[in-house]
């Protein structure tokens, strides 16, 4: 069985499934309520769903059932003398420490529980960081929207803020320093480039059996790292376009990454009218185009940066991706042959898998 | 004291009264007071630097209100989300 935890611009759907064979929503939460992010806690099972009301702002909440009671998370809270309020929650990350879990938020704000999501303090140090008053929210604000963390080591950590570029620790958020050499900001003129922290990541994703490769998807680029995000790599050749927002990996090999191109920065729809996720497996030497079974005519889609995921690794790959359009595609063979999971959802914000 | 009105989810995190007679001498100092007596409404109407939120619309006897206006023990005050989205 194959759960999917929705996050919409009305609610969190629960949706479970057998890969071969139909889904169905089974739970809904927060109806009404722009969720922006759900998560799973794999340790403790535990959900964790974040939710940004218009009108009372972001809440936290957890619950043991996705159906059942939800509680407040408390902690989620900028300092008092802040200019201004924490906006939103972005993405929620399980860490590698016992209990601990990682939230990403506006104005790129790092959180850590160390209860499994009951209680959150935010991290002063990237809080009160000396080149802060230098950074410049993107589109969507001055998000913190990928959390990575290195396999079986608290004190290690990537972050991905949009737009201001990569941030790496070494010794679990006591300091931070910027991992952005290679990153070009192609929407800035070429000499405002060079030293630029204007730098809008999209997405952030570590290969798990080599934690020291990294891939990204950046504001107009795909990039992979093999020093642990201290220098990037252009990989986008070979793409319809480098401009997206999501990328998912295939945990058992490291030279894969998948992406679902979007036509440009200025035209957010999937090229052609058709929807195809790209797929590669020789680290971005070359890419192949994964559309069997996805719509391929009058199809102007778009996937937002939480809005695809995977669940299992190698030739058991899922993967599942949710546009603003309400639609949900899902494989159960790594991109080889795609079905609708769902078509009738309100426009998505993230998907999680969880099998 | 006056009389603060809140609706849901409020009214649920308010003991789930909707009517509340709260100390105070301005809006903000209500909210606060409504908060205290309340914990589980810290945060929704005020945000963490005590500022009411951007989309949260506050009348004081059928007028709109802010952080700063005055009110006394006969004052009326509703607390509302404002009419937006889509």
């Amino acid at each position: 069985m194959t759960e999917l935890l929705v996050g919409t611009k009305k609610g969190l759907f629960v949706l479970e499934g057998r890969p071969d064979g139909e889904f169905a929503i089974t739970a809904r939460a927060f109806p009404g309520e722009p969720v922006d992010y759900a998560m799973r806690d794999p340790r403790s099972g535990r959900v964790i769903a974040s939710m940004t009301s218009p009108f009372y702002g972001p809440k936290l909440w957890h619950a043991e059932d996705p159906a059942g009671e939800w509680t407040q998370a408390e902690g989620l809270v900028l300092p008092a003398d802040a200019d201004g309020a924490l906006e939103r929650i972005w993405v929620i990350v399980a860490g590698e420490a016992d209990g601990s879990l990682y939230a990403g938020g506006d104005p790129g704000v790092l959180f850590e529980s160390g209860d499994g999501g009951a209680t959150w303090e935010l991290n002063s140090a990237l809080w009160e960081h000396p080149t802060r008053p230098s950074w410049e929210p993107g589109g969507g604000g001055l998000c913190l929207h990928s959390i990575v963390p290195w396999p079986e080591d608290p004190d290690r950590l990537a972050l991905g803020i949009s737009a201001a570029g990569v941030w790496l620790t070494d010794d679990r958020g006591r300091t931070w320093r910027q991992g952005n050499d290679g990153l070009v900001a192609r929407y800035l003129p070429e000499e405002a480039r060079e030293g630029s922290t204007s730098l809008c990541v999209h997405r952030l994703r570590r290969a798990p059996t080599r934690p020291e490769r990294m891939f990204m998807q950046f504001h107009g680029g795909v990039y992979r790292s093999d020093d642990a995000g201290e220098t990037w790599t252009d990989i986008g050749d070979g793409l319809p376009s480098d401009f997206a927002f999501p990328l998912v990996l295939d945990p058992a090999d490291p030279d894969s990454a998948y992406v679902i191109p979007l036509r440009a920065d200025m035209d957010r729809v999937t090229p052609d009218g058709a929807v195809r996720v790209y797929e590669t497996r020789d680290a971005g030497a070359s890419w192949r185009a994964r559309g069997d079974g996805l719509p391929q005519r009058e199809a102007y889609l778009t996937v937002l940066r939480h809005a695809f995921d995977h669940a299992g690794e190698g030739a058991a790959l899922e993967l599942y991706f949710g546009a603003t359009s309400g639609e949900i595609f899902g494989s159960t063979n790594a991109g080889e042959r795609w079905f609708t999971v769902a078509g009738r959802l309100p426009p998505i914000y993230s998907v999680t898998a969880v099998r | 004291m006056a009389l603060v009105r809140v609706r849901n989810p409020l009214r649920s995190l308010a003991g789930g009264r909707s009517e509340h007679r709260v100390e105070g001498a301005t809006v903000v100092e209500l909210l606060g007071e409504l908060e205290r007596l309340h914990p589980p409404v810290a945060g929704w109407v005020l945000d963490e630097r005590g500022r009411i939120r951007r989309h949260i619309n506050v009348f004081v006897n059928g007028e709109r209100g802010g952080e700063a206006t005055a009110v006394d023990a006969e004052d009326r005050i509703d607390v509302l989300p404002a009419i937006s989205g889509g």
